[in-house]
């Protein structure tokens, strides 16, 4: 409890750039920790946008106290200027390792340069930069983001496999210019190609929120005649759509088959319960893996550049089974 | 007096009926009837602008003071927090009571920061835009310490019928903003509140030399304004089912100053028009809602809103519009400007 409340403070703090700045004084009773030969790591973290996000911090926060490596977490509310301002802070404060998960794909040459010439090693978890200069981090663990979005085009194309009917496809995006919402997009987008009667006829952004998912969705089943199939690039945004799909009196599930990517615990539970057809699972689970790569950057271990975790997918039958051992 | 007011949201009513038209045109059905109530995409886009107007309300009423609140994005974050926590700790999420419990202690806190803004301002002395931005910032903080930075679900009928269920026909959600808009008009235009209010924002020192309780007027302002944005939050919240203490309401102090400014209320304060608010923010949520429906695609969602406000804004300037349509006098809205100097 009390960690969580100097992290909701101090994340407060840094909703305004201009106090961030001040903001190191705040951590200065962790600041002593530095020096008794600890591996510091400064983590900046997307948001709390989903609960699939909260998995992840909580395993990275678990795995680092496991591990003896002492973690300086920021919170970045979803704005790149909050998590620049975040990596800034972790060069000033002299951290051994930076890693992040950048909260858009593009725009962090400036930064990651500034943490290069200080000689601190960076890692990015969970989402990729566009930099072409690879020198500038040391390590990309993640998921592949888009084989999540061929998984769930490939169990569409063998769900209608057989049949010629037209399929309107409608498409909940995230984050627009995310790294997650452009390769899920063009991953589904390339294994339906095949099939001409597959077609998506909507797709906007549901900016990976249940609230938008719900208004998003809202609006297709008003503008749309008939929705065969929504695939939304995360569960939550499913789950605000599913509400919208109640509310206009159809079936999620039945009426409309729904496909997602994440599988957190409250997509399984809906995927269980059968309002979710289909669930391609990119796992938050990467606290471990992320630590064992720490270490060995600080040792000067050569480390792979790119980090798969591991992952699947799920049924409906498959969530049942799954689900009372469901960590998250 | 009504010919100036007509002529003032003339145009934004004619872009909102535009806009309306467009969604009547794409969606499968505009105004039905379905398992005994209204349905359609209509009724979405009103029930969907619950939250702004409410937000946008109390803010007309702060603007109109001369002040401005920042904060009331993030007592819509607090309001859900508070009131999904009470719920998701109930026995029984459906029993009725728990869920006004909850949703009392969701107001009173919402109040209680409406008083802090009020003070901060009207006793304290610091400018309103500061004063609202501590709250701003510290109450989102706030909001993801009582839920420890996670999503609160909750499963309970009573709560979400808030924002999805409908009594009369008529969304429950949109009943409460109407109510909040015939009682703030009510109070305004048939009592000497509305006066009250004009006065202060137009000069608060006049006003207290004229006897007027200028530092209550203005304390009751932000109060309101906090109260106001505590239910916006509840409903927000019930439409999900959850409180998300990050993204609720992120960002709709921004929206509701464009209602408020569309609606033709002077943000140096001392005139404003309520019903404008009211246009403004369906004008804002209907927007949003035809993006959609004529399928812009994601990345050019921004600009098609920008140069939506840009003609409204455009539409609003009366040199502008004396250029443009020589034929509509653009005297009547400059003498009302005179009015507060």
């Amino acid at each position: 409890m009390r960690k969580s409340l100097s992290v909701a403070v101090f994340g407060g703090l840094l909703a305004v750039s201009a106090l961030a700045g001040c903001g190191g004084s705040d951590s200065g009773g962790e600041n002593g920790g530095g020096d008794d030969g600890k591996i510091v790591l400064g983590f900046s973290q997307v948001g709390a946008e989903s609960g699939w996000r909260t998995a992840n911090t909580e395993s990275i926060k678990a795995s680092a106290a496991a591990a003896g490596i002492e973690l300086k977490f920021s919170d970045a509310q979803g704005k790149q200027e909050n998590q620049i301002s975040d990596i800034r802070g972790f060069i000033t404060q002299k951290v051994d390792v930076i890693a992040f998960s950048p909260v858009v794909t593009s725009g962090w040459d400036a930064v990651l340069k500034e943490a290069k010439d200080a000689g601190i090693p960076v890692i990015l978890t969970d989402r990729a930069v566009d930099s072409t200069d690879t020198s500038l981090y040391e390590s990309f663990i993640g998921s592949d983001f888009k084989v999540e979005g061929e998984k769930a085009g490939d169990w569409l194309v063998k769900e209608y496999e057989g049949k010629t009917g037209e399929v309107a496809i409608v498409e909940l995006q995230g984050t627009t210019g995310s790294a997650p919402a452009i390769d899920r997009q063009t991953g589904f987008a390339e294994k339906i190609k095949a099939n001409p009667n597959l077609k998506i006829v909507k797709t906007q952004t549901g900016d990976f929120k249940r609230a938008d998912g719900k208004t998003v969705m809202e609006t297709f089943l008003q503008s749309v005649p008939k929705i065969d199939v929504l695939y939304a690039h995360n569960d939550d945004m499913g789950l605000g759509a599913i509400e919208a799909i109640k509310a206009a009196g159809k079936k999620p599930g039945q009426d409309i088959k729904i496909i997602t990517v994440d599988a957190v615990k409250d997509g399984m539970t809906a995927l269980a319960a059968g309002e979710i057809n289909f669930i391609v699972e990119c796992s938050p689970l990467l606290g471990d893996q992320l630590m064992e790569t720490v270490k060995k950057v600080k040792d000067k271990q050569p480390v792979e550049k790119r980090i798969l975790t591991k992952e699947g997918t799920f049924t409906q039958e498959e969530a049942k089974a799954a689900l009372p051992t469901r960590k998250y | 007096m009504t010919t100036i007011f007509k002529n003032r949201l003339f145009w934004p009513a004619l872009i909102l009926v535009v806009m309306l038209g467009i969604n009547a045109f794409t969606s499968n059905q505009f105004i039905t009837i379905k398992d005994g109530h209204l349905f359609g995409s209509l009724i979405d886009i009103l029930r969907g602008s619950a939250p702004l107007i409410l937000v946008a309300l109390g803010m007309t009423l702060v603007i109109a003071t001369g002040g401005i609140d920042l904060s009331v994005g993030s007592v819509m974050a607090i309001s859900g927090a508070v009131a999904c926590l009470l719920i998701s700790d109930l026995d029984n999420q459906n029993s009725l009571s728990g869920v006004f419990i909850a949703i009392g202690a969701a107001i009173l806190v919402s109040l209680a920061a409406g008083l802090w803004n009020g003070t901060l301002v009207a006793v304290v002395g610091i400018q309103p835009i500061i004063a609202t931005l501590i709250l701003m910032v510290a109450g989102r903080g706030l909001a993801q310490l009582f839920t420890e930075g996670q999503i609160i679900n909750v499963q309970s009928g009573p709560y979400s019928a808030l924002a999805s269920g409908f009594f009369l026909t008529l969304p429950i959600a949109l009943l409460i903003a109407a109510a909040a808009v015939g009682l703030t008009v009510l109070l305004t235009r048939r009592t000497a509140l509305g006066l009250l209010l004009e006065s202060v924002g137009g000069s608060p020192t006049a006003s207290r030399l004229a006897g007027i309780g200028a530092r209550r007027i203005t304390i009751m302002t932000y109060v309101v304004a906090g109260a106001f944005a505590g239910l916006a939050g509840l409903i927000a919240s019930a439409d999900i089912k959850s409180a998300d203490s990050i993204s609720a309401g992120n960002l709709i102090e921004l929206d509701a100053i464009l209602a408020v400014v569309i609606g033709g209320t002077a943000l140096i304060g001392g005139r404003f028009s309520i019903i404008g608010t009211v246009l403004g923010a369906v004008i804002i949520q209907t927007l949003r809602v035809t993006v959609v429906a004529i399928g812009i695609p994601a990345e050019a969602n921004l600009l098609f809103k920008s140069v939506v406000v840009v003609a409204l804004c455009l539409s609003q300037s009366p040199e502008f519009r004396a250029k443009v349509f020589g034929r509509f006098k653009s005297r009547p809205a400059a003498e009302k400007v005179g009015v507060p100097a």
